[in-house]
């Protein structure tokens, strides 16, 4: 099976599950004991937060360990809401966040505060333009991720994080799930207060992710308890957990350095591939390397369920998603597609190809070729 | 732009006859240290200047290291050209046009310490200089205010072109003075002292009184934590670990409690006095500054003082708390200090320590206990590790 949905899910790193399996060996000790096993499981998790932090540029003070995104974004968006409630109860996102803000957002705007949520243009981009003209002065929080999941659509983060830093009382989030160690990522040149980041989408362990909070930002907490990680998220520290995302963190940058051209060039033969298909295919993501991250290719196949498609190249060996693992069983339009293209058709039958850097061109050659096998079959088949 | 080069210059105040070679010698050899695991990277001596010469390692990374060795006092990332004024021309354009955001106004600077070279320093600014302005657009000369001063120096080892100097961080060349003795507990002030120790170019070596039970591993763990930062100044930093339960219990048993910091603190000078001299260390220092808490009054450094006979070096004594806080935060160490175990120095605090000790009665209440028995039982027991910042442990390997 050649595996074509990194963006769903990465295969853990070998050198990642020896690690945690080692620590959960070793360092079974709980951080917050006093005894010498305590000690030392607090002197493996000082570690891994010194790592983590040195591969975002930023301090270990800095960096709260989670359960992963999901938890992350949560506790960046209602952390502000609740923190900051009587300075302002205005948020700004955009229409085309994960659920894992955007539901947060829907939840908040229940518990009585107030969302915008940005356009996109064809290119699944908001205007850092637009961003400026929605704050309020009640806005306390913008939310905005970095590459989006189902497109790869990459945001101005930077550019938007310079219009920002002229209001300092509205906190800048950002959900850099899908674009870490893949594409350029700068939190403190950019200007970012609160960026969420998970594991298992960098060949970390699952069920662990961080939440980089500058120094200065104040939050409050969704969970309390122990008061472990500085009272921001009491709970036993995952301790393998989070030596297994830290060690990932490290590897995936030392391969971003390593084959810093690697998905562009998987992109470019992906994209060309697919436009000898005519008008059966339609791309969906940017093409531009400012426009988009390079390791998600989106397209529709209009006139054929996107799971009927899906299913037939499994067939072929090839596995991939319709736009993102977390919504694809529900049977609807994509949301985000529906923001960049606001047609229906072409929102319902999106695919979603996403590589890695252990895949090869070998691996986007057969795809291309099983699409090739399948596709006309399969829209004789719709259209009989 | 990719660098090729980092010219180094130290100050050469203070220094005459062999004072300078030695001078010279330690800061070469101390810049190697710190930069010795980028593989490929040379550092060499050249008239008057270090010349780090790259290769693969990232500027960034090697301007953060250059930032802690003590006797720098600037750096520059440089292009290296032959001494070639064509070649010259070409890589001043190609300097100016990398700079981000492009300046508007420039001056060139140059200097030759090669008199053989066919152009004079004069000949040279207008020469690259021309060269330049006829290769870009709104960009003109300011010779009094430009936004970028291009500098290009004509050494026996080519032509060097660069537009920025970093501050190092001065002070001597650590190994220059001799060795001293930090009194290490996991406070704020004791690693600042020990900075500032090394600042004024000692070989720093630690000394740590360990209470456990009463004081935890972690407290340890936080000392050799801070000795590791230490360590990013000096190199490799041996710390003494000196197990001192036993003498606390004395000194809890037989002491009134008002006296028992005063006299807590004359065995700790005993103890330092002793490994120094094992150590060859010819002095002791502490984070003591005057007045801060009660056994930092003259009277209490007066009587704490009269057992020992080493030097005791206090290089804050003068300064405030804020002052000091403010040190801690720029070398790294005050995360590290602030963290909540308790060390020898904050477990059994009297209600009220005296703050006036006299050293007859000091001397009298220790008449109580076999204290050079103690001492030396102290000393023996004594351990000593080797503490370094890029040491890996077998926790760093797994990461």
């Amino acid at each position: 099976m050649i595996y074509l949905d990194h963006a769903a899910t990465t295969p853990p790193h070998p050198e990642v599950v020896k690690a945690v399996g080692e620590v959960m060996m070793r360092f079974y000790g709980n951080p917050s004991s006093l005894h010498r096993a305590g000690a030392e499981a607090q002197r493996v998790l000082k570690q891994a937060r010194e790592v983590a932090a040195r591969a975002l540029g930023v301090n270990p003070a800095e960096i709260v360990f989670t359960s992963g995104a999901t938890e992350s974004n949560n506790a960046a968006l209602k952390g502000v809401a609740f923190q900051y409630r009587d300075r302002g109860r205005h948020i700004v996102t955009t229409a085309i966040e994960h659920p894992a803000v955007y539901l947060v957002a829907k939840q908040l705007e229940a518990l009585g505060f107030s969302v915008t949520y940005l356009p996109v243009d064809r290119t699944g981009r908001v205007s850092p333009d637009a961003v400026e003209q929605a704050l309020r002065d009640d806005t306390i929080l913008v939310s905005i991720m970095h590459v989006n999941n189902e497109t790869g659509s990459l945001q101005p983060i930077a550019e938007i994080g310079r219009r920002l830093a002229r209001h300092p009382k509205v906190l800048f989030h950002v959900d850099a799930v899908q674009g870490f160690g893949k594409v350029p990522l700068d939190p403190k040149g950019w200007g970012i207060d609160l960026l969420s980041l998970s594991g298992h989408k960098i060949r970390g362990p699952r069920g662990v992710g961080l939440l980089y909070v500058r120094e200065g930002v104040k939050l409050f907490p969704l969970l309390a308890g122990g008061g472990q990680e500085g009272g921001l998220r009491s709970g036993t520290e995952n301790v393998p957990g989070i030596v297994g995302l830290a060690k990932a963190m490290r590897l995936i940058h030392e391969e971003q350095a390593a084959k810093p051209d690697h998905f562009a060039r998987l992109k470019r033969r992906l994209i060309a591939g697919l436009r000898a298909f005519g008008d059966r295919v339609l791309l969906n993501s940017p093409e531009g390397d400012d426009e988009a991250a390079p390791h998600i290719v989106n397209f529709s196949v209009p006139g054929i369920k996107p799971e009927v498609l899906l299913h037939a190249l499994e067939e072929e060996g090839y596995l991939l998603s319709t736009k993102s693992a977390c919504s694809s069983k529900k049977d609807e339009p994509s949301r985000v597609l529906l923001a960049m293209f606001g047609d229906e058709e072409r929102a319902r039958t999106g695919i979603r190809v996403s590589f890695g850097y252990e895949t090869t061109e070998r691996d986007v050659d057969g795809f291309l070729a099983a699409l090739e096998k399948r596709l006309p079959e399969l829209l004789a088949w719709m259209k009989g | 732009m990719r660098y090729d080069v980092v010219l180094l210059r130290y100050g050469e105040l203070a220094l005459k006859g062999k004072n300078r070679g030695q001078f010279e010698n330690r800061l070469l050899a101390n810049v190697r240290q710190a930069l010795a695991d980028f593989p490929g990277l040379r550092v060499r001596r050249a008239y008057g200047r270090l010349l780090v010469e790259l290769g693969d390692a990232p500027f960034a990374e090697v301007a953060e290291r250059l930032g802690r060795v003590f006797g720098l006092v600037s750096f520059s990332p440089a292009v290296r050209t032959p001494l070639d004024l064509p070649a010259i021309q070409e890589a001043a354009l190609a300097l100016i046009r990398s700079l981000s955001p492009a300046p508007r106004t420039f001056k060139v600077a140059a200097r030759r310490s090669v008199k053989n070279f066919p152009h004079t320093s004069h000949e040279l600014n207008h020469l690259v200089g021309a060269h330049v302005l006829r290769n870009t657009d709104n960009l003109t000369v300011d010779v009094h205010e430009p936004d970028v001063e291009l500098a290009v120096e004509v050494r026996p080892e080519g032509a060097f072109l660069y537009v920025e100097s970093l501050p190092g961080p001065g002070g001597l060349p650590v190994g220059v003075s001799g060795k001293v003795l930090l009194l290490l507990s996991g406070g704020i002030d004791s690693p600042v002292a020990g900075w500032r120790m090394l600042k004024r170019g000692v070989t720093l070596e630690a000394i740590h009184f360990h209470s456990y039970p009463f004081t935890s591993e972690q407290a340890l763990e936080k000392v050799r934590d801070l000795a590791r930062v230490l360590s990013r100044y000096g190199g490799p930093i041996r710390l003494h670990v000196v197990p001192f339960t036993e003498i606390q219990t004395r000194i809890r048993q037989h002491v009134p409690e008002a006296y028992g910091i005063t006299i807590m603190r004359r065995f700790m000078m005993r103890i330092a006095q002793g490994i120094a001299e094992k150590r060859r260390a010819l002095a002791l220092a502490t984070g003591e500054s005057l007045g801060q808490v009660a056994s930092q009054t003259l009277e209490s450094i007066n009587t704490i003082n009269r057992v020992v006979t080493i030097p005791i070096l206090r290089p804050l004594i003068g300064m405030d708390k804020a002052e000091i806080m403010e040190t801690a935060k720029a070398i790294g160490t005050y995360e590290i200090s602030i963290r909540p175990y308790e060390d020898c120095c904050t477990i059994f605090v009297p209600k009220n320590p005296k703050t006036k000790p006299d050293p007859e009665e000091a001397a009298e209440l220790e008449a109580a206990l076999p204290v050079d028995e103690l001492v030396a039982d102290a000393i023996a027991r004594t351990e000593m590790e080797t503490l370094d910042w890029r040491a890996r442990d077998e926790i760093a390997d797994l990461l």
